[in-house]
């Protein structure tokens, strides 16, 4: 619309194309790239090999691997649960508090996540509860972080769901319980996926708050991946971090896949 | 008010009691709001201390914690003004000039958002490091015996790795409020003689201006808090708070010197927290190209 030739059009397709390939394409590019790279010691790499997948996939990275995916899936699990539920429960509330409240449930993703782990640490290093040290207090870490988004996530479906069919099953008799079970839930299935995928994304980048809380025996990916770059093996590193992605999208893509009542509809 | 009316549908209420609220909000006070009141009591002198100052005066005092300061509040803001640069040029070019897979390109940034913040800084070091893409290329071409290009462990790699990440985050609600425009608008304009920069100008930005205020300030949040970015590309004079909280608490095992400055950094984040809830509530979430 607001080129109107068509060697205009040609050219602004072609500077778009040009800085996403630059400023989104080539790192993820480069980062492929250095994963099978062999001998890179000039603008290219001479050779290439799965050398570094190997390393990833055997022994200790694949049990980050494992970790990882557990972590995020616990964590996101309950997360959308409490998130789900502090959405329902609040539609009750009286406007003003329920404003108030919302942004209470905002707050996790507000903080920094290395001060959420440092919270963690002070707080649960000593009796009565003692959590440093355990797995415990990874999951803790990770459903905090990601709490704020499922309830995001979870409230703004709420909100756009069409007000009648509530009302609709209510005047007719339909209880609490089996209204939410067989009207508000089904129609909220597709939020609820996104919102858990989301969070599972999340909880497996995560860095900042694990850093700070991991137990030697609960390694996560991203945690991996750094100690790898630190020690100078930046190949494997990128190797991992491929691993990483991947993994983060086949567990998105799987999730987009489940078929829902709404989208039917 | 006639948008906020359109925004406002007429949504259910169901009649429950307020206190099934109770749940969540004990399980977040417990293991999120507990541990941050532990902070704060930590950085006043611990428990069982009376409650003091001197932490905070000799961490505020320090040079370690001012130039971390300054080196946060520098790289968020070079960071959130490349965010909104970078993000209006994209969703201009991806809204307004039609072209096959626009939506797609759309997609895939979604998908960038995704992606740990930490694989930018990881492929910069290939690319702009001293032994990286662009060096070597130069130093074959122009025949140099040292690296030519050294930015990137300076706080300019971080600012540039973080514009990357974090652009997405301003485009989003710019595209959706781009997609609010009424195009006769644009039509108009231009079949009456305005040129493209003047429609830009004229219609597009100030359609814009909620939804660059609201991204701005949710870069900006998010670039304070960033921590895997600065830590991957590991600059020795490139301290940020995150970062010192991490050294103090993690490899100095100083926990009230960390809680010190932790206090300092929620605090900065907790007001950018809110003005970001203050922006969106005053231009309206449906603007501000949030829903």
């Amino acid at each position: 619309m607001l080129v109107w030739s068509r060697l205009g059009r040609v050219a602004s397709f072609a500077l778009t194309a040009l800085l996403f390939a630059l400023i989104y394409g080539l790192p993820i590019g480069v980062i492929a790239l250095a994963s099978v790279a062999g001998q890179w010691n000039s603008v290219l790499p001479i050779q290439l090999s799965f050398a570094h997948y190997a390393n990833a996939l055997h022994g200790d990275s694949f049990e980050q691997l494992r970790v990882s995916i557990f972590t995020g899936l616990i964590a996101s699990a309950v997360a959308l649960v409490s998130g789900t539920w502090a959405a329902l429960a609040l539609r009750a509330i009286r406007p003003l508090p329920r404003r108030v409240l919302d942004a209470v449930f905002f707050i996790p993703s507000a903080v920094p996540s290395v001060s959420v782990g440092l919270g963690l640490l002070v707080a649960f290093s000593h009796p009565p509860v003692l959590l440093n040290g355990t797995t415990m207090i990874v999951l803790i870490a990770h459903f905090v972080l990601v709490s704020a988004f499922t309830y995001g996530n979870v409230s703004a479906g709420l909100a756009r769901l069409p007000a009648d069919f509530e009302q609709v099953a209510e005047s007719l008799g339909a209880r609490p319980i089996y209204r939410l079970r067989r009207v508000t839930l089904p129609l909220l299935t597709p939020y609820l996926i996104a919102a858990f995928s989301l969070s599972i994304a999340l909880s497996m980048g995560e860095l900042g708050a694990t850093v700070m809380v991991y137990p030697p025996g609960w390694v996560t990916l991203p945690v991996g991946i750094f100690a790898l770059s630190d020690r100078g093996a930046i190949f494997d590193a990128a190797a991992l971090t491929m691993v990483l992605a991947f993994s983060t999208l086949i567990v998105l893509l799987g999730l987009a896949r489940i078929p829902t009542k709404a989208s039917v509809r | 008010m006639a948008d906020a009316a359109i925004v406002v549908a007429p949504s259910y209420v169901p009649r429950a009691s307020g206190l099934w609220i109770a749940p969540p909000i004990i399980v977040l006070a417990a293991l999120f709001f507990y541990p941050l009141c532990l902070i704060a009591r930590e950085a006043l002198g611990g428990a069982g201390h009376a409650l003091s100052l001197a932490h905070f005066a000799e961490v505020l005092g320090s040079r370690l914690f001012r130039e971390a300061l300054y080196h946060t509040i520098v790289i968020a803001l070079c960071a959130t003004a490349g965010c909104l640069v970078l993000g209006f040029v994209f969703s201009v070019l991806i809204a307004f000039t039609p072209f096959p897979g626009s939506r797609l390109l759309a997609r895939l940034i979604d998908t960038f958002i995704a992606l740990p913040t930490f694989l930018v800084a990881l492929s910069f070091t290939f690319i702009y490091g001293s032994a990286g893409m662009l060096n070597e290329s130069l130093m074959e071409l122009m025949h140099l015996p040292n690296a030519p290009v050294d930015f990137l462990y300076s706080q300019w790699g971080v600012i540039l790795s973080e514009i990357t990440v974090y652009t997405p985050f301003v485009m989003r609600p710019l595209l959706a409020a781009f997609s609010l425009i009424d195009t006769a608008q644009i039509e108009v304009a231009s079949s009456l003689g305005a040129r493209s920069m003047r429609i830009v100008q004229r219609i597009i930005l100030p359609a814009a201006l909620p939804a660059l205020i609201a991204g701005g300030s949710l870069c900006l949040l998010l670039t304070v808090n960033e921590f895997g970015i600065v830590l991957f590309i590991g600059a020795k004079d490139v301290i940020t708070l995150p970062l010192l909280i991490y050294d103090t608490a993690i490899q100095q095992f100083d926990y009230t010197t960390a809680c010190v400055i932790a206090v300092v950094n929620v605090a900065l984040s907790l007001s950018l927290y809110s003005l970001y809830r203050f922006v969106v509530a005053y231009f309206g979430s449906r603007r501000a190209g949030l829903v």
